[in-house]
């Protein structure tokens, strides 16, 4: 059955050239389809490699299928083989098992993007990478692996590439990982100089061949190598901003596949570490537990959902750098395997639920959901208990394991590092609760206004209330024009009544002119009067035109002030925190506010859900792989035997001391979990003095990182940059200058002629009858 | 001691034997000659779908014969058939199946091209048929008359096909000088056959060979060494001249710019690889002996190959004219293989490392063949393709934008040419590779260190050809002075307004032939196929095993 494992990679390498042919042809969703398939056939295949194994004795287990011989030279030979062992089948059972569910969700998740199949060309080119990475056969095979899945990575993280961010983002995972890919290669011609090969079979059979000191050395190099890929310290930035890609993509590189494949490295080469120095490996396990606690330290503080989760990752992958240092290999593989289950479904409830919100991944707006999106938030619970410790989810079983082993390592240096283990054991229950809480429970926080939206809902109020301001301003300018104009009025009309009394006092009273003259006059006097109390009518209508100006300028002001001083949105929140109260602003809220009243967030398609489902079921049972009680259970260790050469840790500590450390754990996790409801459900202490600004900046590390190489690592690069510049350009533009002239002055010997032509090869022809007649006088 | 030396001088006179051994040589000679009378007795069949048909049957029925003797070997070994005048050997076979592909393809390709440029008429195919004719009877002669036989049946059929584009003159100048300069090598080749042959008494290689032997225990009063070495010379010359080294190129660019460019395909994959056969025939198998004297003068030769043909074709602006300087830097990679082959003579073919090494050589020489054969024709056919009516399109300009209206044709050009320089999962790399370290290995480090720099200066050319295919908006390399078009306007009307005022067809990338685009197709699956898979392995050891103890032989 084995020898049907090349068929393990060959399917997703069908579909990623099938898709790369037809991809666009095939378009939505066949093309998701057709790639999900490719990625479920090698999960069966694995499968079957797996059922085979089963089949065959302990010793049995380490098989290697040459495929062919790809160089062949004198003594360098470069095979392309595949190497079929308990890890290799572990590692390939969840990478495709899990990487099939995740197909099976991007094909609803990547729902309506223009390049959905270019979406799958990435995601089964990455599984097929990742498979050549753990089951090849030499170094030179995983290094490929290794390259082909920080490609996809790159090329996936940045897949919204017109985002600046996230090209940007995708581009810091390159170059980070760069760091680490450098230290492989060095390790690997290490490697091929002390041993005078790179296979597998002969690092494990010979590594004793290495003095310690050479193996402490490549030990070091791999090291840095798997710290680039499993996002340790200090290389562990570019994860958390990797959160830039689509969700799926989170879930493929985080939980199950890349950034494991740095553990799978180490624990693939454990007799090497066998071989060097003790401090090296724990280096190995002090890196791990600083990683773990840092990592779980920072996502305390984090409002991105996927943020969370993302610096949950990087706190797991010291744990199991943690497992591996101490010798505690099938731990740390019972981890990967448990938490690919989980984080994979926390990752991928997570992504249910910016789905469902219209790409909303603040925590702060959520709260809620589990009514809204019952199978998501039950999941999503799961996931929660599980990588809390709480028993019986997987987590629990395997976290456990190595914190036992961590006990054990080392009479001081075991207990700080249990301790370790501990602190962030109880600190991953916290954040993971408070995850939980702001998503699934209290109220649903995600039609409320945002703090943009009350900002410019208080500009359109103070632009409307400066609207009224400038009418009632016209109103009163008019008034007074009216009013003006009434009074020119009286004068015209009391001018008239002069006149006629001027023309009365001239006129001779007898004359029968005079009785008209006195009826013009008293007319005259009457329109003044009327003129005067048309004038005293509008008097009081200028008074209000004046008073409402005046008011409607003071309620400008006063607005302006409210706004300032308005309520917004709490920075800090907890499942208790209210919504502003709009109030003076209801109505004058921006567009994006109130369509999104319209909007009912919803539950995701089943696509989505049912690896949810799976997942989940996985996460709860995923800990009867490796069940400590008797021997008997311990499946998982029997399993990976052959794979380990007898370099696992044994466990010295009785039965007692287990339970003890079990009870000590989960009592842990229980408090955890309860101070955090006691925060965040029923808000008995103010957040903000547990979300400090140093955590939500991750202690400033990344900052400190952009500081140094903007600041004075730049003096310094600036300065690589000239001397690249114009010592190592300036020489390579010299030579390909140089060339270009020497070419064309050679152009020069090529004049096109027949006869130079034939002078040429007459020279040549003398100059080579000269050699060979030399040669009779040698 | 030796399966050539069992050879009985009865046992070849058996006619069956005979004729199934050369039966890949004469269908090929007889397709030429049936060709020809069928067409033209038959006037309605000169049309343009027959003789390519007929042709690329020819040549798969010489590559199945050629298989077929293959499987022989295993059974019969190797043997020296006609008077000991021709050897049927693994060289010979792998020698005779690339000339038989070369023929297939290269067939594939004239059809489009002919009808493009509206010639009719079987003369091309006939003439390509003789011509490969020629070049299986060099590939397998062990006569020096029969070499020179073959040549000049090889170079006389290739020189009228370089001139047939009968409107071109620069395919007219092609012919001439070719020709002119061809002759010119002839006779010098002719030449030196006649001192070796004062020198030896025979023209037969084994006689060659032996009389060495035979003269150093005193009996052979013939030998002359002064003779020999002179003959030597001019042999070498004409060899030279024919793989177009360094300083006997001069032909190479102008009548590879010149000449009809399926043509150009073919000189530069069969004509070129028979070549490359006689050299070691006549030099290894007979004149190993002298390989301290001859193997500095080939390390020269691939040196000034290497260096002036990858810095020369940086300086074109002609994508034929550079592909022609870079098929001298690639001579000079399978003269640096040639070398490594003849070391183990100076190590020792006795001490088990003079061995290795001299196996590693062969095999690097013929891998490097066979790839190189591939690309060659691959490249040039994609050439063929996007030349355009009258093939004059090959400016590095006229490649611009053609991954935007081609995206197929640039592809597999662009794997031609990662391939040429050398980019791994290629045959390219695998060959490049293997020659490297063949010398390496053989203790010529500054040949192997000439050869690697050569292949980075030389990957930069490629590089650029990749370039102004994808980078429609890149400044032209060559014209950037005289462009006129403004690239972002004209991106939809580039096709239409751009050449009007050229020669070149308004629509020249639209029309692209069905066989010709199988032919390049195929060219591109050899290459990644030789570079992922060891295809053929154990078939090119076996014949490169047989090569490196061929001089022990005689």
């Amino acid at each position: 059955m084995l020898d049907l494992a090349w068929l393990i990679p060959a399917f997703p390498l069908l579909g990623f050239v099938l898709l790369i042919l037809f991809g666009r042809r095939l378009g939505e969703p066949a093309a998701g389809w057709l790639a999900t398939l490719a990625a479920a056939g090698s999960f069966v295949f694995t499968v079957i490699a797996f059922i085979g194994l089963l089949g065959e004795g302990t010793e049995e287990r380490f098989h290697i299928i040459k495929l062919f011989t790809w160089l062949d030279v004198g003594s360098f030979q470069a095979d392309a083989g595949l190497l079929i062992d308990p890890l290799s089948i572990t590692m390939c059972l969840f990478i495709t098992g899990v990487g099939s569910l995740i197909h099976l969700y991007s094909v609803g998740y990547m729902h309506g993007d223009p390049n959905f199949s270019k979406f799958f060309i990435y995601l089964n080119l990455f599984i097929f990478s990742m498979l050549l990475l753990v089951l090849g056969d030499n170094l030179l095979l995983t290094f490929l692996g290794w390259e082909g899945v920080g490609a996809c990575s790159y090329l996936l993280i940045s897949f919204w590439f017109s985002d600046e961010s996230n090209a940007s983002a995708g581009k810091k995972a390159f170059v980070t990982n760069r760091v680490g890919d450098f230290g492989f290669m060095l390790a690997t011609f290490l490697v091929f100089v002390n041993l005078g090969s790179i296979n597998y079979d002969d690092i494990v059979t010979r590594s004793g061949e290495m003095s310690a000191n050479t193996a402490t050395l490549v030990v070091m190099l791999f090291l840095l190598a798997a710290a680039g890929k499993s996002a340790q310290l200090p290389l562990f930035v570019w994860l958390p901003d990797a959160m830039a890609g689509p969700t799926p993509v989170s879930a493929l590189i985080h939980a199950a596949t890349m950034v494991t494949s740095g553990v799978f490295l180490l624990t693939r080469l454990n007799p090497l570490l066998a071989e060097a120095e003790t401090w090296s490996t724990g280096l190995v396990a002090w890196l791990g537990a600083g990683t773990a606690l840092f990592a779980a330290t920072a996502a305390v503080a984090q409002n991105d959902i996927k943020r969370v989760l993302a610096y949950s990752t990087v706190s797991q992958l010291g744990y199991l750098f943690l497992a591996v240092g101490v010798g505690a290999y099938v731990a740390a593989i019972f981890h990967m395997v448990t938490h690919a289950f989980f984080k994979a479904l926390l990752f991928l409830g997570s992504g249910s639920v910016i789905h469902g919100l219209h790409d909303e991944q603040d925590m702060r707006r959520m709260g809620g959901l589990q009514k809204l999106m019952p199978v998501t938030a039950f999941t999503f619970i799961i996931g929660w208990l599980a990588i809390a410790g709480v028993p019986p989810f997987a987590g629990f079983w395997s976290k456990d394991e190595i914190l036992l082993y961590a006990w054990n390592y080392d009479e001081a240096q075991g207990k700080i590092l249990w301790a370790i283990g501990l602190v962030t054991a109880l600190l991953t229950a916290f954040y993971m609760t408070r995850q939980v809480i702001l998503t699934f429970f209290g109220r649903t926080r995600f039609f409320d206004a945002t703090a943009a939206e009350i900002d410019q809902g208080w500009e359109n109020r103070v632009a409307a209330a400066r609207a009224e301001a400038d009418q009632a301003r016209e109103a009163e300018q008019a008034a007074e024009a009216a009013m003006g104009k009434a009074s020119a009025d009286i004068a015209k009309k009391q001018e008239a009544v002069v006149k006629a009394e001027e023309k009365l006092g001239a006129s001779d009273p007898a004359d029968d002119k005079h009785d008209r003259l006195v009826k013009a006059m008293q007319k005259a006097e009457a329109a003044v009067v009327k003129a005067e109390e048309k004038a005293s009518s509008l008097v009081a209508g200028v008074d209000t035109a004046v008073q409402q100006a005046k008011e409607a300028a003071g309620r400008v002001l006063a607005l302006e002030n409210q706004a300032q001083s308005a309520p917004r949105p709490a920075v800090v929140v907890t499942a208790r925190t209210e919504a502003v109260e709009l109030g003076e602003i209801a109505d004058h809220m921006p567009a994006s506010y109130v369509h999104r009243q319209e909007y009912h967030p919803h539950e995701s398609p089943p696509t989505m859900t049912v690896p949810l489902l799976v997942l989940a079921a996985l996460a709860t049972v995923g800990g009867g792989l490796n069940l400590p009680f008797t021997k008997d259970l311990h499946f998982l260790e029997h399993w990976l035997e052959p794979s380990l050469f007898g370099h696992e840790a044994e466990v010295t500590s009785s039965a007692g001391t287990k339970w003890l450390l079990a009870v000590i754990a989960v009592t842990v996790a229980l408090l955890a979990i309860l101070s955090a409801f006691a925060v965040y459900l029923r808000g008995r202490r103010d957040p903000a003095t547990i979300e400090r600004p140093v955590l939500a900046n991750a202690w400033y590390v990344d900052q400190s990182y952009a500081d140094f190489f903007g600041g004075p690592g730049r003096v310094f690069f600036d300065m690589l940059a000239w001397f690249d510049r114009n010592v190592i350009d300036g020489a390579v533009r010299a030579v390909a200058q140089g060339s270009t002239w020497l070419g064309q002055g050679m152009r020069a010997m090529q004049p096109g002629f027949v006869r130079s032509y034939a002078l040429s090869i007459g020279l040549g022809s003398v100059l080579v009858v000269v050699w060979f007649l030399g040669r009779l006088f040698v | 001691m030796s399966l050539l030396a069992q050879t009985d001088l009865t046992e070849f006179a058996t006619p069956d034997i005979a004729w199934s051994l050369l039966a890949p040589f004469v269908v090929m000679a007889v397709g030429g000659i049936l060709l020809i009378t069928i067409t033209s007795v038959v006037p309605v069949l000169r049309g343009r779908g027959f003789p390519a048909g007929f042709t690329i049957l020819t040549a798969a029925v010489s590559a199945w014969f050629c298989r077929s003797i293959w499987n022989g070997f295993a059974e019969n070994g190797s043997q020296s058939i006609v008077a000991d005048a021709l050897a049927i050997d693994r060289m010979t076979i792998v020698v005779w199946a690339i000339i038989a592909m070369a023929v297939f393809l290269v067939a594939a390709l004239f059809d489009g091209y002919l009808r493009r440029e509206n010639f009719d008429g079987p003369e091309w195919y006939v003439l390509m048929l003789m011509s490969a004719s020629g070049a299986m009877l060099m590939a397998a002669a062990q006569d020096l008359i029969l070499i020179f036989l073959g040549l000049e049946i090889l170079s006389i059929a290739v020189y009228v096909l370089a001139g047939l584009h009968l409107r071109r003159l620069t395919s007219q100048e092609a012919a001439f000088k070719y020709f002119i300069l061809g002759a010119v090598a002839s006779a010098l080749f002719l030449y030196g056959i006649a001192l070796v042959y004062g020198a030896t008494g025979s023209t037969n290689i084994n006689v060659i060979a032996g009389a060495r032997a035979a003269n150093d225990i005193g009996l052979n009063p013939v030998e002359d060494s002064s003779m020999v070495l002179a003959g030597m010379a001019l042999m070498m010359i004409g060899f030279a001249f024919k793989v177009s080294a360094v300083p006997f190129h001069m032909w190479t660019p102008d009548v590879y710019q010149g000449s009809p460019t399926p043509v150009v395909a073919f000189m530069a994959s069969a004509v070129k690889v028979a070549g490359f056969a006689g050299l070691v025939r006549v030099f290894w198998d007979g004149l190993g002996y002298y390989a301290p004297d001859w193997r500095p003068l080939i390390s020269v030769l691939a040196i000034a190959s290497l260096v002036l043909g990858s810095f020369m074709a940086l300086a074109q602006s002609n994508v034929k004219r550079m592909l022609a300087y870079s098929s001298i830097t690639h001579a000079g990679f399978i003269l640096v293989a040639v070398h490594s082959l003849a070391g183990g003579s100076e190590g020792g073919l006795d001490s088990a490392e003079g061995v290795v090494n001299s196996v590693a050589g062969g095999e690097a020489f013929l891998f490097y063949l066979l790839a190189y054969s591939l690309l060659v024709i691959g490249s040039f056919g994609v050439l063929t393709m996007i030349g355009g009516r009258d093939d004059r399109g090959h400016n590095l300009d006229d490649l611009r934008g053609l991954a935007r209206s081609r995206p197929v044709l640039a592809g597999l050009m662009a794997v031609l040419l990662f391939a040429q320089a050398g980019v791994p999962f290629t045959s390219g790399f695998t060959a490049k590779f293997r020659v490297i370290l063949a010398a390496a290995n053989s203790g010529s480090y500054v040949l192997a260190g000439i050869a690697m720099l050569a292949a980075v200066v030389a990957a930069v050319l490629y590089l650029r050809v990749v370039v102004s295919m994808f980078m429609v908006d890149a400044p032209a390399v060559a014209h950037a002075m005289t462009a006129t078009v403004d690239d972002s306007e004209a991106d939809a009307e580039t096709e239409a307004a751009e050449d009007e005022a050229d020669v070149v067809d308004p629509d020249r990338w639209a029309r692209i032939p069905r066989p010709a685009m199988f032919a390049v197709f195929l060219a591109v699956f050899g290459t990644l196929v030789l570079g992922i898979f060891p295809w053929g392995e154990n078939a090119l050891r076996e014949a490169a095993v047989e090569i490196a103890f061929l001089r022990q032989a005689g």
